[in-house]
């Protein structure tokens, strides 16, 4: 059954969509991530043009983000005054990446950079998951070794501004919250992802936040932060396209139930050697575009008459 | 009233060229909705030839042309750089169709003469307005070329040589494919009638294309009230996910 796009103006199956929807809504429900960084690349792979799937991509994540911070919550998994500071940030390199991504737009550069970002990130994240995850399965079968702490005393502990985090157990500088904040902000406008995938390692490495807090946080501030580029992109570009996004969320709410069921059977360090694997897979197939030569060497990109 | 305008236009076009012969047209369509189900349409064109007097010497040709609401379109030229494929030279096209087909009752250079070819700008090239690319990169025809093929790839553009079925030297028809990709407007139809490769009758008339229903209603909101439009987007998606979750904790 074909359905014929209002903003992205292609006509696509509707069960496509669902599917594409569902297959990453298992992902997030199994491993516990917003999702975006599979969803856009999916999309750009059905033929929907870039910029709107960047733009739809970062509706599907509120949807998904909402569905997952109601049960953190409930949890008591949530630190509100954590997720205030980073949201902080996060807004405002969300305006300025909003505002990259129209000027890349009109340069005819934003594939390039978001394919770049993509293939970067992914990468990154994928390798050093993989890494941990490796070690952390080996850890497991020798028990008698040492157990590493995650949680440092450094430079996040000497800035100015210092703040209590009580629900973190935590008393730090605003300062690097703000900053990886505004980087994940960034990239969740240019890349039409929630940033999940880089904030979640930043909060545990870099602010040294306990783990089981911060999922619910991340979650927490990714709601608001791809709220804000939803509008962003609605208003200077035009490019969300809500019937998609429906789609795609009705997908992947499904998705994510069965996930997060089949989620609990597994173990957690092989659930990140998954994880890290499917990063890669994504990684290396954005990579193979950008370094084969394209069968059309040519592209088009539509104006308005002067 | 624009066609009472292109009527009155095309009423009086067959007097400059002097002759006999002229073109009644028929279109199966005179409007194009773009619904949710859209998966393209077919336009029948038909018509017929009517004479005051004996049919004279040469071959007759029938050529229809259809073409879509022009915009401006920038080619660009992919290069490697270290080793990526990235973007480099590009050309800006003045005017291009967004659709354009072309029907022909025989091989187009048999019903159609060069210079008459240039005056209404029937072939595809013909129809790209590009000038003054040349100074814009290296090797500027590539460019243009490449606008013809992929847009002819996509089924935007379409040449048709022989598509047109002429009965009896008098009747013609052809039909029109027009993909799920079109964009909103006015398409103009043509339709050339030809004695030894000159044009002797020009017939043009329009087709309106228009998104419709809920297509309509959600476009149009985008453009026009973006903010409005990314807030429901918003409530829409928050609504979803919390009632997702809702209903799941319900069916458990």
């Amino acid at each position: 059954m074909q359905l014929y796009l209002p903003i992205a103006e292609v006509s696509v199956n509707i069960f496509l969509l669902l599917g594409l929807g569902g297959i990453v809504g298992f992902m997030s429900g199994m491993f516990g991530v917003g999702g975006g960084f599979l969803i856009t690349p999916l999309l750009f792979f059905i033929g929907i043009p870039p910029a709107v799937a960047v733009a739809t991509g970062a509706n599907q994540v509120v949807a998904s983000s909402v569905s997952g911070v109601l049960a953190q919550i409930k949890r008591k998994a949530v630190d509100f005054r954590m997720g205030m500071v980073l949201l902080a940030g996060g807004v405002a390199g969300s305006a300025f990446g909003v505002a990259v991504f129209a000027r890349l737009n009109t340069l005819g550069q934003v594939d390039l950079f978001v394919q770049l970002s993509y293939v970067l990130f992914l990468g990154l994240v994928g390798a050093l998951m993989l890494q941990e995850s490796i070690r952390a399965l080996r850890r497991a079968r020798r028990t008698d070794a040492p157990v590493r702490r995650s949680r440092q005393h450094g430079w996040a502990h000497k800035m100015p501004l210092k703040m209590k985090f009580r629900a973190s157990g935590l008393y730090i500088s605003v300062i690097p919250p703000l900053l990886v904040g505004a980087f994940v902000g960034f990239l969740a406008a240019i890349m039409g992802v929630g940033g999940g995938f880089i904030m979640v390692p930043a909060m545990i490495y870099l602010l040294g936040m306990p783990t089981k807090i911060v999922i619910g946080t991340s979650l927490f501030q990714i709601i608001f932060v791809t709220a804000f580029t939803t509008v962003m992109h609605a208003v200077t570009s035009q490019t969300v396209d809500m019937a998609l996004a429906l789609l795609l969320i009705l997908g992947g709410v499904i998705g994510a139930q069965v996930g997060a069921r089949i989620g609990v059977r597994l173990r957690a360090e092989q659930l990140r050697i998954l994880l890290s694997l499917l990063v890669l897979a994504v990684c290396g197939k954005i990579a193979a575009d950008l370094l084969i030569r394209p069968n059309e060497l040519y592209s088009l990109t539509v104006g308005v008459l002067p | 009233m624009i066609r009472l305008l292109v009527l009155i236009l095309a009423l009086c076009a067959p007097s400059a060229l002097a002759q006999d012969e002229r073109i009644v047209l028929g279109l199966s369509e005179t409007r194009v909705a773009i619904t949710a189900n859209f998966q393209g349409s077919q336009i029948m064109i038909y018509g017929a030839v009517q004479r005051y007097s004996p049919e004279p010497e040469g071959n007759l040709g029938v050529i229809v042309t259809v073409s879509g609401p022009p915009t401006q379109v920038m080619v660009r030229k992919k290069e490697r750089r270290v080793g990526i494929w990235i973007n480099r030279e590009k050309v800006r096209i003045g005017r291009a169709p967004s659709f354009y087909a072309v029907a022909t009752s025989g091989p187009l250079d048999e019903v159609l003469s060069e210079t008459d070819n240039l005056r209404y700008k029937i072939a595809i090239p013909r129809a790209i307005r590009a000038i003054g690319i040349s100074a814009q990169a290296e090797n500027a025809p590539p460019f243009v070329e490449a606008l013809e093929r992929i847009r002819t790839n996509e089924g935007l553009y379409a040449m048709q040589e022989g598509a047109v079925r002429l009965t009896a030297g008098t009747l013609f028809r052809t039909d029109i494919q027009l993909p799920v990709n079109l964009t909103e407007g006015n398409y103009g139809v043509r339709v050339l009638l030809t004695r030894d490769g000159q044009v002797v009758d020009v017939f043009e008339d329009s087709i309106g294309v228009q998104k419709a229903g809920v297509e309509r209603f959600i476009h149009a909101l985008a453009h026009e009230q973006p903010l409005i439009y990314g807030l429901l987007s918003l409530v829409l998606a928050v609504v979803a996910g919390w009632g997702a979750a809702a209903a799941f904790r319900f069916v458990r």
